[in-house]
């Protein structure tokens, strides 16, 4: 990783704590993330690991109870200080979201002609009716859709379709970040592969960087530069996606690898024992520890290990690997 | 839109008209009640005839009004008569026809409850979007949403009694009832008769849109959560909208289908409304003349406001079918499939 570089992205111990009757559930607990320009960032984790919630408080879209906390630079701005309005102008103009449920995520009442120009507009883009007929056009043709389906409504097109809108509405602006919410989690696993062959084209030839949230290991390893692994609330590791792969630091990154199917061996699926912790109150340490097969007695149930840089653009928060440099 | 969606709501709309104007005919002979006997002996009763007229009267009378005919003959042209919305006359109020007497009520009726079931919908509607909406502070949810639940859920009457009682008869602000004073004359093209009317039906109006508004706030504020769950609402802030766009057009707009649907089966019942608002404001509307028509038996006029009130919902909601598929693409589609 080159890291003279200035990352688009810098995220500083943000935290988004849900305060409800039961306790504070800690959604994200402290992240600390960079993401290089054109650099495109798989964020990992099972459900409930907080992946979502992620993508939302990047967006600055968490709503009460919520309280999201911590420093969250774009660009060097950090965008959790702006004010409403300047944080509107910055959603889709330069950090548009690719939403989760394909098939809802469209105005059913709405022609996707005005659901792709709206955006634009309401951001000040100033055209004409052939101009916008015509940045409608050239935005559908991006996303590999004929131009007739500006006239449609959502509910005359497939699944993956309303996705390529979608995808079509993010980079309408040419954002900087993209953030995708399992953008392809919703379609059959044909269509997966050819919406998400879409989405890295476009990140590549418009140089965005991306932050691709899902859970698919497999996904993840032909889409992105780089993985972050997530744990309930906690980053667990991070690092290129040739390193994790090859070299997993982290025992929950370890397990999660080995727990992929390997092509042509048969056998049994090793899973991970056991269930992701509770968020809600969580304990001092380490939240694998009761999972973990390299556990270390007394240091990993008292305390969290940092999470450190422990060679260039490779971190973890592992007690094992405490003193290594 | 395709034609054979037309037609086959066209076809439906004379279905309900004529399966209603049939069970129409039936019921009432049902009850075994003889209304011109009834309406004779107390006559006699009354005026102290001769009991040994009244045989020849009602003979009289049923040959008049076509009773003396097999059930069948009386059918068809009581069909044929209700093709042409001729209803015959009254029975109490003999000569008077039954379409005069609607048309003289109903065009006292028509005017003041559309006023109040329209203000009654934007405001309740407008209200229940902006309770729902996330970004309205939740202290005046939490103000505002308790005395809803109480209006929406009282007898229509209740509030009708205490308007009169509070309003008209203590502090005198507006009058007691009557569509218009009665040493007035009705003319619709009179000025000063149109304000009188609007000013005797501030209090009918009030009563109606205070229950009912209460209730579409409700109601629309409910469906207004339900769409802020949608996946296109989150989109939606996430592409930056302005607030009043995400708002108008992305969760009032969709929040808005059902109420709508309310509104057009509200408008079919727009008579059978008027008779609670009306008894209680002493209204001689259309209301009114249909409970008196219920309670003095008048055939014909019951007859003939009844099947008004069928084919006034048929059509509100053969509108409804022609509109919503503008308001909701996805319907024409089911219509074109299905």
């Amino acid at each position: 990783m080159n890291t003279n570089v200035k990352p688009v992205i810098d995220i500083r111990n943000l935290k988004v704590y849900f305060y409800v009757k039961a306790g504070t559930v800690k959604a994200v607990d402290g992240v600390t993330l960079a993401i290089e320009p054109g650099v495109k960032l798989g964020l990992v984790g099972e459900s409930g690991s907080g992946k979502t919630t992620m993508a939302l408080a990047l967006m600055r879209m968490v709503r009460p109870p919520a309280t999201i906390e911590g420093e969250l630079f774009l660009d060097g701005v950090d965008i959790l200080k702006l004010s409403e309005e300047e944080m509107r102008r910055v959603r889709l103009s330069e950090l548009a979201m690719i939403p989760q449920g394909a098939m809802n995520s469209l105005n059913p009442v709405m022609r996707i002609r005005d659901q792709i120009l709206d955006g634009m507009i309401d951001h000040g883009v100033r055209m004409s009716r052939s101009e916008a007929n015509q940045k409608v056009e050239e935005l559908l043709d991006i996303v590999e859709l004929p131009k007739k389906v500006a006239r449609m409504y959502p509910h005359e097109l497939s699944g993956g379709m309303k996705q390529r809108v979608c995808v079509a509405i993010a980079i309408s602006m040419r954002p900087k970040v993209l953030i995708a919410d399992e953008p392809t989690s919703a379609l059959d696993v044909v269509i997966q592969r050819q919406v998400m062959e879409t989405i890295t084209r476009l990140v590549k030839n418009l140089n965005l960087s991306m932050i691709l949230i899902g859970h698919d290991m497999g996904l993840m390893a032909q889409s992105v530069d780089r993985i972050a692994v997530m744990y309930p609330g906690k980053l667990m590791e991070v690092g290129d996606v040739r390193d994790i792969f090859a070299e997993p630091l982290h025992p929950y990154t370890q397990a999660l690898i080995n727990s992929l199917p390997v092509l042509g061996k048969r056998g049994v699926f090793n899973g991970i024992p056991g269930v992701p912790p509770s968020v809600i109150n969580p304990g001092p340490g380490c939240p694998f520890n009761d999972r973990c097969p390299k556990v270390i007695e007394g240091l990993c149930i008292q305390k969290m290990p940092p999470f450190r840089e422990i060679k260039p653009g490779r971190w973890v928060a592992c007690h094992l690997y405490e003193g290594v440099n | 839109m395709r034609l054979s969606y037309v037609i086959r709501r066209v076809f439906f709309v004379f279905m309900v008209i004529w399966t209603a104007a049939t069970i129409n005919f039936v019921l009432p002979r049902l009850t075994g009640r003889d209304p011109i006997k009834e309406q004779l002996m107390q006559q006699i009763a009354s005026a102290g005839r001769k009991p040994e007229d009244a045989e020849q009267m009602w003979r009289k009378y049923n040959d008049l009004f076509g009773l003396d005919k097999p059930l069948w003959q009386q059918y068809l042209s009581y069909m044929s008569s209700v093709a042409r919305l001729d209803f015959g006359y009254s029975i109490n109020s003999y000569p008077r026809t039954v379409m005069e007497i609607i048309i003289a009520r109903g065009r006292l009726t028509l005017p003041f409850l559309s006023v109040a079931i329209f203000i009654a919908f934007v405001t309740g509607i407008l209200l229940g979007a902006l309770l729902g909406w996330n970004k309205t502070p939740k202290w005046i949810s939490a103000i505002v949403v308790p005395p809803l639940m109480v209006f929406s859920s009282v007898p229509q009457f209740l509030v009708a009694l205490v308007l009169i009682y509070f309003v008209a008869f203590r502090a005198k602000l507006f009058p007691l009832g009557d569509p218009y004073p009665k040493t007035m004359i009705e003319d619709w093209s009179n000025p000063a008769f149109l304000a009188k009317y609007a000013y005797h039906a501030v209090l009918p109006i009030l009563s109606v849109v205070i229950v009912e508004a209460s209730g579409w706030a409700l109601g629309m504020r409910a469906m207004m959560v339900t769409v802020e769950g949608e996946d296109y609402a989150t989109f939606a802030e996430a592409k930056g909208l302005k607030n009043s766009r995400i708002f108008f057009r992305y969760l009032m707009r969709n929040a808005l289908l059902p109420s709508l649907t309310g509104l057009a089966l509200r408008l079919g019942f727009i008579i059978t409304g008027a008779a609670v608002t009306e008894t209680f404001f002493n209204y001689s509307g259309i209301g009114s003349t249909l409970s008196t028509a219920i309670s003095t038996f008048d055939y014909f006029l019951l007859y003939g406001i009844c099947l008004i009130m069928v084919v006034s919902i048929a059509l509100a909601t053969f509108i409804m079918d022609m509109i919503y598929p503008l308001l909701d693409p996805r319907i024409a589609y089911r219509g074109q499939r299905g």
